[in-house]
C-alpha cells in the first residue's frame, strides 16, 4: 500500500495540463501579465527589429539595423542622445522606456512576406518582443502589420511606400512614419510642371506588384491634373533584370517623359538601360526627353551611379537637411558608423523613438494605450518639420522632399540634391480619398 | 516594321548572354556529363572581375583638403587614386574609363583557375553520381559563391560603366530609312553582340580545327574508346571545364556595363539558360547557341506592349511556353542528339 496522495491518473492529468500550458505560444497565455501580449518585467523591455538581412534589400536592412541600434543606445542613455535632444516631446530621458532597459532581437524578413511573418512571429512568441518594427517593402509591411494585429503587438512600419499600408490594408495596431505614393505624386507633379511644362506626354513603366500600381496611379492622377497626358503604362515583371525591350519602344511612342515606377534593383536596371538607350539626350515632340523616378533611395541611387544625374524624384528624408533634428541624427549616425544615414535608417530610428515616447506618455506598454498616445500626436524636431500621426489611418503627415540626382557628386553619399521641400498641406488628403479606399482600421488588439 | 527590327535587335544582346552561358553549360555537360547549376555563378563572378578591376584601378589614398568639409563638418578627405600618382590624372582617367575591357585580360586566367579549382576540388567527385546529386551539389555551390560575393561586395548593384567612347546609342532608324529614334540601339550592346559572336566562333574553331578540340569531340562521342587509345581524356575535359568557366566569365565581364552587377545576377540567368540548353538539345553546341538567340528574341517580342495588351502576362512565361511546345514536338530539343540523357 502506498500512502501517496498522488494517483496515477491525477499525475497524468496534471502532466497533460502542464504540457499543454507550456506548449501554448507565449502570447496566448493569460498569465499575461497585465492583460496584453508580452508585458515586460520590471528590468527590461524587448523590441523586435524585423529587417531584410539577406536578399536584394540586405544593404537597406543593414542601414535600418544600424539606426535601430543607435536608437536603443540613445534610449538607454548612451551616445550623444541624437534626436532625443531635438524631439519636441520631452517625455524620454535616456533611462530606457518607463525605467526598463531597452533590449532588442532581430529577424530577417528576406523581403518575403512569409519569411517576414515567420521571423516576426518568432520574435513575438519566443523572444517576447512587445513591438515589431522594420522592413523594406510594402508587401512585407502589409503582411507583418496583419500579423501584429492578430498577435496584439504594435507594428511600427519601416520603409513602405504603397498607399495600401495605411489605405485598404491599414490596421489599428500598425503605424507608418514613411510617406506614400500619393504624397510622392502630389509633391512631384508641381515641380515637374514647373521644370518641364504642362504640355507633356508620359510613358509609365511600372513594377508589376502592389507598390507599383499605387505609385503609377498616384503619379498619373497628379500629373494629369497638371495637364500631362499619359500615353502608355506598361507593367514589367518584378524579376525583370534587363528592361531594354520595354525601353526601346518608348522613344517612338509619342511620349516625351518616361516615368519609372520601379524601386531597388528594378530602378537601378531600368534607369541604367534608359540612359544607355540615349533617352537623356533624345528629343521628342520638340522637347528634351525627360526621365522621372517617383521614389528615390540614396542606397539605390548609388547602384545607378552617374545615371541619376538631373533626374527628379521624391524622398522621405535626406541627410543634408539643415534642421536641428536631421543634423543631430546625421551627426550621431555619422560619428558611429562613418557615413551618413539613409532615409530607411531615418524612418526606423524615428519610429523607435516615437514608440518609446508614446509608451512613456501613456505610462503603459499596453498596445491600446500606446496606439491612443500615437493617434493624432503632433510633434516636431525629428527631421521632417511639424508632423501629425493622423488617428484616422495611422499615417504621418509631414513635408515631402523633391530631389534631383546631382550632376557632380563629391562622393558616393552625395548623390541627391533637395530641389524643394513640399509643405505638408500640399500632400495631405482626406482619409476616404479614392486612392486609399476600402479597408478599415478596426479596433486595437492588446492580445493576451 | 521598325518595331519588328527593334525587338530583333533587343533580343540579340539578351540572346548573346543566354547563348554564351548555355554554350558553357553544354560544353561541361557534353564533356563531363555534369549538370552544372553553378554555371550562373561563374557568369556572376565574371561580372565581379570587372567590378574588382574597377575597384583596383581606383584604389586611393586620402589627401586632406582643408578648404572643404565633409558631412560632419570635418576637413574633407579627398580620395586620390594611386594611378593618378603613377601616370598623371589624364592618363589615369583613361585607364579607369577602360576598366571593363581591361578586365577581360584578367578574367581569362582568373576564370580558368576558378574553373579548375571547382572541377578538381568538388565536381570531379560527383562524376559517377546521379544527375540529381550533381544538381544539388552545384546548386549548393552556387549559393555559397553568391553569399561570399554578397559578403565582400554587399547586396546592392554596383555601377560598372562602359568606356565613355561607347556611351550613347546608334540610330538604326536613320540608317535604314525609318524615322529618327524609331530604332535606337546602345553602342555597348552592339559591342556585346559582336563580342559574343567572336567568342562563340573561337570556341567552335577551337573544337573544330585543333587537335585538342578533335580529341575532345572524340571523347564526347565515345569516351571509352578514346581512353583505350592511351589519351588522358579526363585531363582534357578538366581543361574544357576551365574554358567553359572562362566563356561564362567573359560573358559576365562584358555584361557588367549593361546591368549593374549584383550578387544575384547569376541565378537570374541560370534557369533561363537551362531552358535554352534543353530547347537547343542536351549536348548540342550549335543547338545551345541557336536556342539562346531564338529565346532572347522571342522574349523581346513578348515584352512589346501590343503583345502584352493582347496576351497579358505572356512576357513572363514565353520562354517556358516555347520550351513546352518544342519538347512536346521535338523531345530531344532543336538539335539534340539521340542517346543523350536517355539511358
Amino acid at each position: 500500500m502506498s500512502n501517496s496522495k498522488f494517483s496515477r491518473r491525477g499525475v497524468l492529468k496534471t502532466g497533460m495540463v502542464a504540457s499543454a500550458g507550456l506548449a501554448l505560444p507565449q502570447y496566448l497565455r493569460a498569465d499575461a501579465h497585465a492583460g496584453f501580449t508580452n508585458a515586460p518585467g520590471d528590468s527590461e523591455v524587448i523590441l523586435g527589429f524585423n529587417v531584410p538581412q539577406t536578399g536584394p534589400y540586405a544593404d537597406e536592412g543593414a542601414d535600418e539595423l544600424r539606426a535601430y541600434e543607435l536608437a536603443v543606445e540613445h534610449l538607454n542613455g548612451g551616445g550623444d542622445g541624437g534626436m532625443l535632444g531635438t524631439f519636441s516631446s520631452k517625455a524620454l530621458d535616456g533611462t530606457g522606456i518607463l525605467g526598463r532597459e531597452v533590449k532588442y532581437v532581430t529577424g530577417d524578413t528576406q523581403t518575403k512576406s512569409d519569411a517576414a511573418r515567420a521571423s516576426a512571429r518568432s520574435m513575438i512568441e519566443k523572444d517576447g518582443a512587445i513591438m515589431i518594427t522594420g522592413g523594406s517593402s510594402s508587401g512585407v509591411a502589409v503582411a507583418v502589420q496583419a500579423l501584429c494585429q492578430e498577435a496584439g503587438v504594435i507594428f511600427m512600419a519601416g520603409l513602405t511606400h504603397s498607399n495600401d499600408t495605411t489605405g485598404k490594408d491599414k490596421r489599428a495596431n500598425g503605424f507608418r512614419h514613411f510617406f506614400n505614393s500619393y504624397m510622392s505624386g502630389a509633391a512631384l507633379a508641381p515641380v515637374l510642371a514647373a521644370n518641364y511644362g504642362t504640355d507633356r506626354k508620359a510613358y509609365h513603366l511600372t513594377a508589376d506588384y502592389n507598390w507599383g500600381y499605387t505609385t503609377e496611379e498616384a503619379v498619373k492622377s497628379s500629373t494629369e491634373a497638371m495637364g500631362w497626358e499619359t500615353v502608355n503604362a506598361v507593367k514589367t515583371p518584378l524579376t525583370q533584370t534587363d528592361f531594354s525591350s520595354y525601353i526601346a519602344p518608348v522613344l517612338n511612342s509619342g511620349a516625351d517623359v518616361l516615368v519609372l515606377n520601379h524601386y531597388g534593383g528594378n530602378m537601378v536596371n531600368s534607369l541604367t538601360n534608359a540612359v544607355q538607350f540615349g533617352l537623356r539626350e533624345a528629343q521628342a515632340n520638340g522637347k528634351n526627353f525627360e526621365i522621372v523616378v517617383p521614389l528615390y533611395s540614396r542606397l539605390m541611387a548609388r547602384g545607378a551611379g552617374a545615371n541619376v544625374a538631373g533626374i527628379f524624384g521624391s524622398t522621405n528624408w535626406h541627410w543634408s537637411l539643415q534642421d536641428a533634428g536631421s543634423q543631430a541624427f546625421t551627426r550621431s549616425f555619422g560619428t558611429k558608423y562613418g557615413f551618413p544615414p539613409s532615409q530607411a535608417a531615418h524612418t526606423t530610428y524615428v519610429q523607435t523613438l516615437l514608440y518609446a515616447d508614446a509608451v512613456t506618455r501613456a505610462g503603459s506598454f499596453n498596445p491600446c494605450a500606446v496606439a491612443e498616445a500615437l493617434e493624432d500626436f503632433e510633434f516636431d524636431g525629428l527631421g521632417n518639420g511639424p508632423t501629425l500621426y493622423r488617428g484616422a489611418d495611422h499615417q504621418c503627415f509631414k513635408d515631402v522632399l523633391v530631389v534631383k540626382g546631382k550632376e557632380n557628386p563629391e562622393n558616393e553619399f552625395d548623390l541627391l540634391e533637395i530641389v524643394e521641400v513640399t509643405p505638408v498641406e500640399q500632400v495631405t488628403y482626406a482619409p476616404d480619398h479614392p486612392q486609399f479606399a476600402g479597408g478599415a482600421l478596426g479596433t486595437c488588439n492588446p492580445g493576451a | 516594321m521598325d518595331q519588328f527590327i527593334l525587338q530583333i535587335l533587343n533580343g540579340l544582346d539578351k540572346g548573346s548572354a543566354y547563348a554564351l552561358i548555355a554554350l558553357g553549360l553544354t560544353l561541361i555537360f557534353g564533356t563531363l556529363g555534369v549538370v552544372n547549376f553553378a554555371h550562373g555563378a561563374l557568369f556572376m563572378l565574371g561580372a565581379f572581375v570587372a567590378v574588382t578591376m574597377s575597384k583596383l584601378l581606383t584604389l586611393s589614398h586620402k589627401v586632406v583638403d582643408e578648404t572643404r568639409t565633409d558631412f560632419l563638418g570635418n576637413p574633407l578627405q579627398v580620395e586620390v587614386p594611386y594611378i593618378y600618382d603613377w601616370f598623371g590624372q589624364a592618363t589615369g582617367d583613361v585607364i579607369i574609363d577602360w576598366a571593363v575591357p581591361i578586365s577581360i585580360i584578367a578574367a581569362i586566367p582568373v576564370m580558368i583557375a576558378i574553373g579548375f579549382i571547382m572541377e578538381r576540388g568538388l565536381i570531379k567527385h560527383f562524376y559517377k553520381r546521379p544527375h540529381a546529386d550533381q544538381i544539388l551539389v552545384t546548386f549548393g555551390l552556387a549559393i555559397v559563391i553568391q553569399e561570399i560575393v554578397k559578403y565582400l561586395y554587399g547586396a546592392n548593384p554596383i555601377p560598372t560603366p562602359a568606356p565613355s567612347a561607347f556611351v550613347g546609342s546608334f540610330d538604326f532608324g536613320v540608317a535604314l530609312g525609318f524615322d529618327p529614334n524609331a530604332i535606337i540601339y546602345p553602342y555597348w550592346r552592339l559591342v556585346y553582340f559582336f563580342f559574343s559572336i567572336g567568342i562563340i566562333a573561337a570556341v567552335f574553331a577551337f573544337l573544330q580545327f585543333t587537335t585538342f578540340g578533335m580529341v575532345v569531340r572524340a571523347g564526347m562521342a565515345d569516351r571509352e574508346t578514346v581512353g583505350l587509345l592511351g589519351i588522358d581524356i579526363d585531363k582534357r575535359f578538366t581543361i574544357m571545364f576551365g574554358i567553359a568557366a572562362a566563356v561564362a566569365g567573359l560573358a559576365g565581364v562584358m555584361y557588367a556595363p549593361i546591368n549593374s552587377p549584383n550578387y544575384h545576377m547569376g541565378m537570374d540567368f541560370l534557369v533561363l539558360s537551362f531552358v535554352v540548353v534543353v530547347v537547343g538539345g542536351m549536348g548540342s553546341l550549335p543547338g545551345a547557341v541557336a536556342a539562346g538567340f531564338l529565346l532572347g528574341i522571342l522574349e523581346s517580342f513578348a515584352s512589346m506592349s501590343a503583345v502584352i495588351d493582347f496576351l497579358p502576362g505572356i512576357n513572363q512565361i514565353i520562354i517556358y511556353l516555347v520550351a513546352i511546345i518544342i519538347l512536346l514536338t521535338r523531345p530531344r530539343g532543336l538539335m539534340g542528339r539521340k542517346g543523350v540523357m536517355e539511358e
